[in-house]
């Protein structure tokens, strides 16, 4: 036998439930939105560290020039290290058989017997090479999938100059290579980046390492700090020419992943935020009508002995009951949302299997906060049901007081219209719930903002990245400094219109404690292709004899402008040297010092002046210089800006407008709750007005304006405030986000703008046409008889 | 029982002929009006007594293009009513009919002023609002918000409110259904003073029989039929009513 207040409460939630529903998809939006981020956070953490257990990834990476093998035995005294593993690995240019662009790769040494400890390989079909072969290899899975290659294909390395053949036995994935991107680049493209395993004897033979390596992997003890290990180990590798060590946390796949998981967390917590704080307000004002409404009604039960405990609990539980379904809502819908996003995430992220996981702590979690959001939203209602005394409550409420509105008093009065008036004086009666309206329909416009200009910033870097700060068409690096013959080498190629030499020398920047391993670069003041472009857009001017950092750096390093940083660089004969910051540029991608380029030879006391090329090329031309470039010797990187530009376009259609679509319609079932339950209480509260204008001979065109008007009021008003509060957030995430592999601008298109505001103006006009069905079945008679 | 042709002024604003109103009340049918035939003579005083329950605020309806009768024939000016469609009703109402009623519904958010204006802006032909005002005795109480008022100055405003337009016909729904003596009576001399100044035919529904004297036709309605029909030789005037 259900008690008596809890058929009521039943039949109150059917009567209101097209409001309660309203709320109920706000609340499962926010939830959707956490449940599906916690479990995307969880499966791909739980699945990165099992596979990182499982394949014991490195702690500790480090690189030099050729260090012998006798070394390798002093790697494991080195403080807390477990294991130390060295391999032979090479950069290389790749020709693909169906691909006329040379393609960069990466050769990878498996030891001669057994197989590699630390960055342990999983083999995915195929075999694993025999080491008796020295044209069997494996290849990253992505790649191959990415060019369609077979088990028995064929690439081709070139390697000094001359092409070896790579016949392909296994398809594998790595724990080092789990976000496939090679360096420079902002995206993976599984087509540009290969990377190959094959047996080290042969390898070490192509790159005369015979007896060496060039590539060390340490893990540590559990808890043991990397710093102590980097310290020393740099100390050892000095003198073989180690390029500096780099903890865990600055291999470029996982910090990829990790910034990732990190996003996803913010997500869970500060998206569900606003909506659940949208969905409070909006049962906050629900629930204050319905005591409004069922003020004789309450009298009556606490006349007859009903305690305030129990009446302020029968208002509490409704918008539980709301909530909750919305909850429970939530949940599935992000359960499956996690799915979609998953399997996006494994497009881009790839491990042997996915663990998926999710916790029934959050769970509990996601529905302590329905509740939560429910208990808040009913807090002010329930305090009116407390303080309702029962006599006072079964005389008629007195009429609303109403004061002239400020714009009438300003001098307006004489150009509104009675309806006008209205409408200004109900917005001015209650200002906290109209700026609450406000701010709960500016959210949604703020949401959309967001999304879309995120897009634009990433936009803007891409184009100021592509046709202001690199203007090449292809990017050379070369294994080695070389002198003014590559320059001429390049030069001659048919169809390279323009070249010009870039020198990047590796160095540690170091000031007090605090030190970054990056790259100067040495620019031509007159640089045409490759340019240093501050915030301004404008190409950066040349200081003789000073250093010129990335913001960023300077940030990192905690220097400023006039202050002095030690130098030492990491090749050559390693000199060191104190230098002045002469200035910072607020460049957008990676962090790197500049200097003048006799500065830098004068510096590194070298005549080899070019580290790579910017080259300019007739589009015509384009194979043969792909062809030639793939022959060269000097050449071990390949960039081309076309390629990255149009992986650039496929990744925005992939995924940005699918996240476009979630966000904008996130940010219409905010617009359209605000809106709709709105419009409901006003025509709750105004029916009377209503039908009284209706019986006086207004039309339903008329009426129409007092109760539209005021929405169009409010969501007018919103607009600019959530195209300011979404300007805002997108800043914040931007600063947020800005890390030393990029930054992005902040922009915004008027069309972000235009999108966001007619999204909202269309959640309106869906409302106001749901509430106009509603008030076209207003019955005069019945409204009039009855007292309010 | 219908239109008295021996009368002063013969013309008729409405004539209604065997009205019946049925109700759907969920499964019961409820006979509000069962054959009811009332004329209304231009400028006349008409009271409508009877029980709740009488179907005396549904032939008000009717009368004021509120409802539409299930069978029968309303004729306002010869012009049919009961095959008005929405919009005919909707401008009827707005041209020729005053409504007063018994909770005055006037706009809380507007002043007693701009209540009468919010008629007399989609009027043809309204009186200035200050004057309705002045015609029921508030012209000092314009700019008063209807918190702000009694219950009686309420009813005198929503009084104000519907003859602003000049209406044909001023129909009253318990008036002073909500009022003590005092305030009633104030309500009931204001629409003495528009029926006779301003020659707006004035009907008003009432269980309050002592109201009747001021009428100059009395129809007494019992379970949606007319009972009674009463011709007063002389009106009484409002002052004098005791109940």
């Amino acid at each position: 036998m259900i008690p008596a207040l809890d058929r009521k409460l039943l039949r109150d939630l059917w009567r209101v439930r097209s409001m309660g529903l309203a709320i109920a998809v706000v609340v499962a939006s926010g939830i959707a939105l956490l449940v599906a981020s916690l479990i995307c956070f969880d499966s791909l953490e739980t699945t990165r560290d099992r596979y990182y257990a499982r394949n014991e990834f490195g702690d500790v990476f480090a690189n030099a020039k050729r260090v012998p093998r006798w070394v390798a035995a002093s790697l494991d005294e080195l403080p807390g290290v477990v294991r130390a593993d060295t391999r032979v690995v090479a950069g290389v240019t790749l020709d693909v058989p169906g691909t006329s662009e040379p393609v960069n790769g990466r050769l990878i040494s498996l030891p001669d017997s057994g197989r590699p400890v630390l960055n342990g390989v999983t083999l995915r079909s195929g075999r694993w090479p025999d080491p008796g072969r020295a044209e069997e290899a494996i290849v990253n899975e992505r790649f191959a999938q990415g060019h369609g290659l077979e088990l028995g294909d064929q690439v081709f390395a070139v390697i000094n100059g001359r092409r070896q053949r790579l016949e392909i036995v296994g398809t594998a994935l790595s724990p080092e290579y789990v976000y496939a991107i090679a360096g420079g680049d902002l995206l993976p493209d599984p087509t540009r980046f290969g990377v190959f395993w094959m047996a080290r004897r042969h390898l070490a033979t192509a790159f005369d390492m015979e007896g060496g390596f060039n590539d060390i992997s340490l893990s540590l003890a559990e808890g043991a700090a990397p710093e102590p290990a980097i310290a020393e180990l740099d100390r050892l590798l000095e003198s073989y020419g180690g390029l500096g060590a780099i903890p865990r946390a600055q291999q470029i796949s996982h910090w990829y992943l990790q910034n990732e998981l990190t996003g996803l967390r913010g997500m869970a917590l500060l998206m569900p935020m606003i909506f659940l704080g949208i969905a409070a307000f909006l049962l906050n004002v629900v629930l204050r009508r319905m005591v409004a409404v069922q003020r004789e009604q309450i009298a009556v039960l606490k006349a007859i002995g009903y305690s305030n405990l129990r009446l302020g609990l029968h208002f509490t539980q409704w918008a539980v009951v709301v909530s909750v379904l919305g909850g429970v809502l939530g949940i599935a819908l992000g359960a499956l949302m996690s799915a979609g996003m998953l399997s996006l995430y494994m497009e881009y992220f790839r491990f042997p299997d996915l663990i998926m996981r999710w916790s029934w702590g959050h769970i509990l979690g996601a529905l302590l906060a329905c509740g939560a959001a429910s208990v808040l939203g009913a807090a002010a209602a329930v305090k009116s049901v407390v303080r309702l005394p029962p006599a006072e409550a079964m005389r008629p409420a007195a009429p609303d007081t109403f004061r002239v509105s400020l714009l009438e008093r300003l001098g307006l009065k004489r150009w509104l219209t009675q309806p006008l008036r209205m409408v200004l004086r109900n917005l001015a009666r209650r200002p906290a719930r109209a700026a609450m309206s406000v701010i709960g329909i500016a959210f949604s416009a703020s949401i959309m903002v967001l999304a879309s200009a995120a897009m634009d910033s990433f936009e803007e870097l891409m184009q100021l990245q592509f046709n202001v700060v690199q203007r090449q068409d292809v990017t050379v690096t070369f294994f080695e400094p070389e002198g003014r013959a590559a320059y001429y080498e390049l030069a001659s190629v048919p169809g390279v219109v323009e070249v010009e030499p870039l020198n990047g020398a590796s160095a540690r920047l170091r000031n007090g404690n605090r030190n970054r391993q990056v790259g100067i670069q040495a620019l031509q003041p007159d640089a045409k292709l490759q340019r240093v472009v501050g915030a301004d857009y404008q190409p950066v001017r040349f200081d003789r004899t000073g250093l010129i950092l990335s913001r960023k750096l300077a940030d990192v390093l905690g220097v400023a402008p006039g202050d002095t940083l030690r130098v030492e660089a990491l090749q050559g004969t390693r000199p060191e040297r104190d230098m002045v910051v002469s200035a910072t540029v607020d460049d957008l991608m990676g962090v790197s010092a500049y200097m003048e380029p006799e500065a830098l030879r004068r510096f590194l006391s070298d005549s080899a002046t070019m580290s790579g090329a910017a080259l300019g090329i007739d589009p015509a031309a384009r194979d043969s210089v792909y062809a030639a470039l793939k022959g060269m010797p000097v050449v071990a990187g390949v960039a081309l800006q076309h390629a990255m530009l149009e992986n650039f376009e496929t990744f925005v259609a992939e995924n940005m407008n699918n996240t476009m679509a979630i966000n904008l319609l996130f940010a219409m079932v905010i617009a359209f709750g605000v809106i709709y339950n709105t419009a409901r209480i006003s025509l709750s509260e105004r029916s009377r007005e209503l039908a009284s204008m209706r019986v006086m001979g207004f039309t339903r065109a008329e009426i129409g304006v007092v109760l539209f008007g005021e929405l169009a009021i409010l969501t007018a008003a919103a607009i600019p405030v959530g195209l300011g509060l979404g300007y805002s957030m997108l800043a914040g995430m931007l600063a947020a986000y800005e890390t030393e592999l990029f930054r992005m601008p902040l922009v915004t298109e008027p069309a972000t703008f235009a999108w966001a505001s007619a999204a909202v103006v269309g959640a309106m006009g869906l409302s106001a046409a749901v509430v106009r069905h509603k008030l076209n079945r207003l019955d005069l008679v019945e409204v009039l008889k009855t007292r309010e | 029982m219908n239109g008295n042709g021996s009368e002063a002024n013969g013309a008729l604003a409405v004539s209604m002929r065997d009205v019946t109103k049925v109700y759907q009340m969920g499964e019961v049918e409820v006979h509000a009006l069962r054959g009811v035939s009332v004329d209304l003579e231009v400028g006349g005083f008409l009271v409508l007594l009877g029980p709740s329950g009488s179907g005396k605020s549904t032939l008000l309806n009717i009368l004021g293009g509120l409802d539409v009768p299930t069978s029968g024939q309303v004729l306002y000016r010869g012009q049919d009513l009961t095959r008005a469609d929405e919009g005919e009703l909707t401008r009827y109402r707005r041209r020729r009919v005053g409504f007063v009623f018994q909770f005055y519904n006037l706009i809380p958010s507007l002043t007693a002023r701009e209540n009468v204006e919010l008629v007399t802006e989609i009027s043809e032909d309204p009186l200035p609002a200050q004057e309705a005002l002045d015609i029921v005795g508030l012209a000092d109480r314009s700019s008063h918000f209807p918190s702000q008022m009694s219950g009686g100055e309420q009813q005198r405003v929503a009084i104000a409110r519907a003859i602003a337009k000049r209406p044909d016909i001023l129909l009253c729904d318990e008036p002073t259904g909500a009022l003590d003596i005092t305030t009633g009576i104030q309500v009931l001399e204001a629409l003495e003073r528009v029926n006779r100044d301003y020659g707006a035919t004035t009907a008003i529904i009432t269980h309050n029989a002592a109201i009747a004297t001021i009428a100059d036709r009395v129809i007494s309605l019992a379970d949606g039929r007319i009972s009674r029909q009463l011709v007063n030789e002389t009106r009484a005037a409002a002052s004098t009513i005791q109940w």
